[in-house]
């Protein structure tokens, strides 16, 4: 790729100036290619073997289509956080094991640090940001968090809302244990399950009002 | 917060529509080649770039390897269905409710929504000197780390244990082999179909694997006779903490009663063994028994005959002794 630019930006009766951004071009092609496919070589080929995949895609994040740049081994928090600057969904442990970037996919609660940008394809992403309304409406869950102050430090907060909203759409009249069940595979660090738990209990009653 | 260490390597990732493709990728990426099912297992092995392989074929996107439809005999369900999906499917709750309640307690919400039951019965184990990478027995070295007078062993195997001492962590493996289930595996020579007790392997056959799968071979399916549905069951998963955590033991008890009589039975258990233990001497001893207290507590003798504790882990006897009882006395 570098070379054939190169090549192309040498050709008489190229501008000097011209030429000079074809050679700048070219480098930064070379140098952000060592970066961004390092150690895989074979991925430069052509994508011809059935169930290749190909690094530009489009992916479905709160109703907008995003044309994002993925690598193969890039996690959805990653893309989410860093490349579409969605930075409500918070990485914790990067493990599964803490809850803090759970969003939804397809309305399903997953832990997008543990999930392939690229498995996301065709599928609906929402995010904390994708809650609340056009004109700021807030969402019923996020509203019970600003009516009650369930949170402390608030860290875990936006995965515990994604978690809810996922729940409450499935079981819109849990029991109080039902909630501890459904938020289970959520952490906070600062220990607030009771007033969670309360958050919640008001977050289905707004849920089941609105 | 866990030191995030860069990402994980890189590889070349295929997302194959159908299981033509998958194989035949396989079979062309041979030993480099990575199966991918929810990617849980998958994940932490790469993060912690103690595996890295360069080619990584993620399943997601085989539909036909997903959902459960009943059969002229019970029931398929697809590898890669979700672990949720299984806990609310109307007819595993009603019929199989061993399956239910064990894919009930594996892990977290979220990871039921994403994990898949081939994936929970083909993930490897959680013996942490493996995990991080140590070069032992199981990682193809010659030494094993959790079985020295210093190890930290405390959940590791009481049976089974062959140069290693590392326990399935499967919730879903001792249901799926109490109720009879078949693994239906791809192989570059055909569709194979066992018995789910014959999917798992002990060191003792090979010591690099958990299962029979081999590389290019693919579970593709779990078959679910309806020889115990409606039996009565028992599935209880004792660990440290109740939400994600592995079992230290679990046990997955299907009994026939009649009046008081047993007339069969299925006793298996896990976290005891590299591979879920199908307590066959237990389950002769039940039969035609009376389900009493006296028979739950000769089961939970005979069930522990041969334990061999680590330093650490002596408390699995007793722990094991007494889910084999209480899942035999346990009234419906």
């Amino acid at each position: 790729m570098a070379d054939i630019e190169i090549t192309e930006a040498a050709d008489p009766g190229v501008s000097r100036r011209n030429f000079i951004k074809g050679v700048i071009a070219a480098g930064a092609a070379v140098g952000s290619a060592n970066y961004m496919f390092r150690g895989a070589g074979s991925i430069f080929a052509q994508p011809t073997s059935p169930g290749a995949v190909e690094r530009l895609i489009t992916i479905t994040v709160n109703g907008q289509q995003r044309r994002v740049d993925v690598m193969r081994q890039e996690t959805l928090a990653t893309t989410l956080r860093y490349k579409l600057g969605l930075t409500g969904t918070k990485i914790g442990c990067d493990r599964s094991e803490c809850g803090a970037c759970t969003v939804l996919i397809d309305e399903v609660p997953h832990y997008s640090c543990s999930i392939l940008t690229h498995s996301v394809r065709g599928r609906s992403v929402r995010t904390i940001e994708g809650l609340a309304a056009e004109d700021g409406t807030l969402h019923p869950v996020q509203q019970a968090i600003v009516n009650e102050q369930g949170f402390q430090c608030a860290f875990c907060m936006s995965g515990y809302v994604m978690a809810a909203v996922g729940y409450l759409q499935d079981n819109p009249n849990p029991s109080r244990a039902d909630l501890a069940h459904g938020l289970s595979g959520n952490l906070c660090r600062c220990a607030d399950y009771n007033k969670i738990l309360n958050t919640m209990e008001q977050a289905a009653e707004n849920m089941r009002q609105a | 917060m866990a030191v995030i260490r860069d990402m994980m390597s890189a590889f070349e990732l295929f997302q194959p529509a159908n299981v033509e493709d998958a194989a035949a990728l396989l079979r062309e990426h041979g030993e480099q080649a990575w199966v991918m099912a929810g990617g849980l297992d998958s994940f932490d092995w790469f993060k912690d770039r103690v595996k890295r392989p360069s080619v990584v074929v993620d399943l997601g996107g085989i539909d036909a390897l997903k959902g459960i439809e009943s059969t002229a005999d019970g029931l398929e369900i697809g590898a890669m269905t979700p672990l949720t999906d299984i806990v609310r499917h109307p007819d595993i709750r009603e019929r199989y409710g061993l399956l239910q309640q064990a894919a009930e307690l594996v892990a977290s919400p979220q990871i039921r929504n994403q994990g898949t039951i081939g994936g929970n019965n083909s993930q490897d184990t959680r013996c942490w000197y493996y995990r991080d990478g140590w070069t032992c027995y199981r990682a193809g070295g010659n030494i094993c780390y959790a079985d020295t007078p210093t190890s930290m062993n405390r959940e590791h195997a009481i049976f089974g244990a062959d140069r290693c001492v590392a326990v399935n962590p499967s919730d879903t493996a001792p249901a799926l082999i109490a109720l009879d289930a078949q693994m239906v595996v791809q192989t570059a020579g055909g569709e194979r179909v066992m018995d789910a007790a014959d999917y798992f392997i002990g060191p003792s056959i090979d010591i690099t694997r958990m299962t029979v799968l081999e590389p290019g071979d693919l579970l593709a399916a779990v078959r679910i006779p309806s020889t115990w549905a409606g039996a009565t069951f028992y599935f209880e998963k004792v660990r440290d903490r109740q939400v994600w955590d592995f079992p230290l033991v679990n046990v997955a008890t299907a009994l026939r009663v009649s009046g008081s009589t047993i007339e069969d039975a299925r006793v298996v258990v896990n976290g005891v063994a590299p591979y879920p233990m199908r307590l066959t001497a237990v389950e002769g001893a039940l039969r035609g028994g009376s389900r009493d207290e006296a028979t739950a507590e000769r089961a939970g003798e005979l069930a522990v005959r041969g334990a061999r504790a680590l330093r650490h882990n002596g408390y699995k006897i007793p722990l094991m002794r007494n889910l084999v009882k209480r899942s035999i006395r346990a009234e419906a």
